[in-house]
């Protein structure tokens, strides 16, 4: 016991002197104390730096923008009103949730294809399809930026191989928010990929084998054994997905600063441009809780339903 | 006879979707492979062949590694280079250290509020870093760690912590309660338990964590955009687009190669630990 009494010894906090050592020493070594103290640094960390930034973001986002007076909702208000900020919202939305569906479809029918394939080969396979995932976000984004080029663009030298014409990738505003999607959906599609191919591997090889001798065919396995099956894995990483990408910052940060006109800003985006760029902390604050209670939804609904199944499987 | 050739055509059948399931998956690899192979070719033209602009992007003619030479040499690059090297290794350790000692303790010792805890940590890896990076400016402008390469290595443990915490209760809490009942009896302390069976046993997990741990502390670049503006405290991630493009000039060659120096310790840790890090976060996802 010489390791528990040393950690209880340097535990011990100032003051302890008016305690008797006994009792202070046994109170030190009760196995809840000890567990306390071992997830303390954890705590601090959470309540430091999360949950305290938290509370102080509601209290910032209620400050005029010099910081020196209270103006209560007036910042969420001013932003609502403001065309911009109504692009954001319409933006962040559509940038989430075509990204998140395209890369669930595509993670879907890589995982299947995965699935096909002796599992002997798959490691090389999953090795290189796993590439645009390992390589910082950041990073490749600007070979992206790059391809997307207006003047020496790798892709409109190839559409004009075609004689086709130049297409302005990132700068007009529509072609800018599906070049802002398609980067994000090659980003994370091996990720829904690796998620799938985990649950498609836990699926009893019976439940196949009971369905084909019911008569039932590929659709039908896929619609009434593998999607079932599958559904906890598939919302927990939609789940994921969602949230990430909603708050995504470095994809449009690079590749478009929010431009062209305004029409590729997302929540994280527009409030580094407001809050760090241009000095209004409040108002920055204010923009980014805008995207709290839409995570808080999406993670409650999704959470609801997990526990919820997990909970019939046990029963 | 007919129950052979039965058998003859559903065996072709499968080949027939094996060879289909391997084109689609090369079609996948080749797009999906693109971004990286044009910054390998980029990173080896020279800046008079950039600049030039005729002939095919995605050819290079005259193969040089001047930009990977120049970088090396320039000590601004070596300046982000160390400093994500050191703020990463930091940030690994201590954010490992943080997760496995919460980790053991709420997979197996408990306390008064250890359950509302687990959820506490499941829910605060949901909470993206782009929701709190304007508080914690404030925050962090209060703690003078402005410009600081130590304001990065106070924070990017909360965007690693929970998730390593996670992923380690999980493993943890798969370890049969007989061994280390078993070590109790043989009077061993908790802390003997941790470093002796735990940690032992519960490795790849370990592993998963660490390169999560590393993945996240590498490549953020939210938190060193915003609160870091001199080059001898920049990241590679942050330190690349501030001093190679100045104004309009882009120096994509050196860019392209900046890049490939940045990208190559994830993906020679990947390479080798791919598997780890595949079940654990797999196996964090299921026991969400």
């Amino acid at each position: 016991m010489a390791g528990s009494s040393g950690i209880a010894a340097t535990m011990t906090p100032p003051g302890a002197g008016r305690v008797p050592m006994g009792m202070m020493q046994r109170f030190l070594q009760r196995r809840s104390t000890i567990a306390f103290l071992l997830c303390l640094p954890l705590i601090l960390l959470v309540a430091g730096f999360v949950i305290y930034p938290a509370f102080y973001a509601i209290y910032l986002s209620m400050l005029n923008k010099k910081m020196t007076a209270f103006v209560g909702l007036g910042n969420f208000a001013f932003l609502l009103k403001r065309h911009t900020f109504q692009l954001v919202i319409f933006q962040s939305c559509l940038f989430a949730i075509t990204a998140v569906m395209m890369k669930a479809l595509l993670g879907f029918i890589l995982a299947h294809l995965m699935h096909n394939i002796p599992s002997t080969n798959q490691k090389i396979w999953r090795g290189l399809l796993l590439v645009p995932w390992v390589i910082p976000l950041a990073l490749s984004t600007l070979t992206w930026w790059w391809m997307f080029d207006p003047s020496y663009s790798a892709f409109n030298w190839i559409l004009n191989q075609f004689g086709l014409d130049n297409v302005p990738w990132l700068g007009v505003g529509w072609i800018a928010r599906l070049c802002t999607i398609t980067v994000n959906v090659w980003f994370g599609t091996p990720f829904f990929m690796i998620m799938y191919l985990a649950a498609l591997k836990s699926v009893p090889e019976q439940l196949y084998e009971a369905a084909a001798i019911d008569g039932a065919s590929a659709v039908q396995k896929l619609i009434f054994v593998t999607l079932p099956m599958m559904r906890n894995i598939i919302s927990i990483t939609v789940l994921f997905s969602l949230i990430t990408t909603f708050a995504d910052f470095d994809i449009v940060r690079i590749l478009t600063g929010g431009g062209p006109q305004d029409m590729t800003h997302v929540f994280a985006t527009y409030a580094f441009q407001v809050g760090i760029q241009s000095g209004d902390i409040p108002l920055g604050a204010a923009d980014s809780l805008f995207m709290f209670p839409i995570l808080a939804f999406a993670a409650f609904f999704v959470l609801r339903g997990v526990t919820q199944r997990t909970k019939e499987i046990a029963t | 006879m007919s129950a052979s050739t039965q058998a003859n055509s559903l065996h072709r059948q499968r080949q027939w979707a094996l060879y289909g399931s391997y084109a689609a998956l090369a079609v996948f690899v080749i797009i999906f492979l693109v971004p990286p192979f044009y910054t390998i070719i980029t990173s080896l033209k020279s800046s008079a062949e950039i600049s030039a602009q005729d002939g095919s992007p995605w050819m290079v003619k005259n193969p040089s590694l001047e930009n990977f030479w120049y970088l090396i040499t320039y000590s601004n690059f070596q300046t982000y280079y160390l400093n994500s090297v050191m703020i990463t290794a930091v940030t690994v350790v201590v954010s490992m250290v943080i997760s496995v000692l919460a980790a053991f303790s709420l997979s197996r010792m408990g306390f008064w509020g250890s359950g509302v805890l687990s959820t506490v940590v499941f829910l605060t890896y949901l909470v993206p870093p782009s929701l709190l990076f304007i508080p914690l400016f404030q925050i962090v402008g209060s703690l003078g760690l402005i410009n600081s390469v130590w304001c990065l290595i106070l924070l990017y443990p909360t965007l690693a912590v929970p998730f390593c915490t996670w992923i380690m209760i999980g493993y943890f809490s798969s370890i049969p309660k007989e061994l280390d009942e078993a070590a109790l009896i043989d009077g061993a302390n908790y802390i003997q338990i941790l470093t002796k069976i735990f940690i032992p046993v519960a490795m790849p997990g370990i592993i998963a964590a660490t390169i999560f741990a590393f993945t996240v502390a590498w490549g953020a670049f939210l938190y060193p955009l915003a609160y870091l503006y001199t080059s001898n405290q920049m990241v590679l991630t942050v330190g690349i687009i501030s001093d190679l493009i100045r104004g309009d000039v882009f120096q994509w060659g050196k860019i392209m190669a900046a890049c490939l120096l940045a990208s190559l310790p994830p993906i020679v840790i990947y390479a080798c630990l791919m598997d780890y890090y595949v079940a654990g976060l797999t196996a964090g996802a299921t026991k969400g």
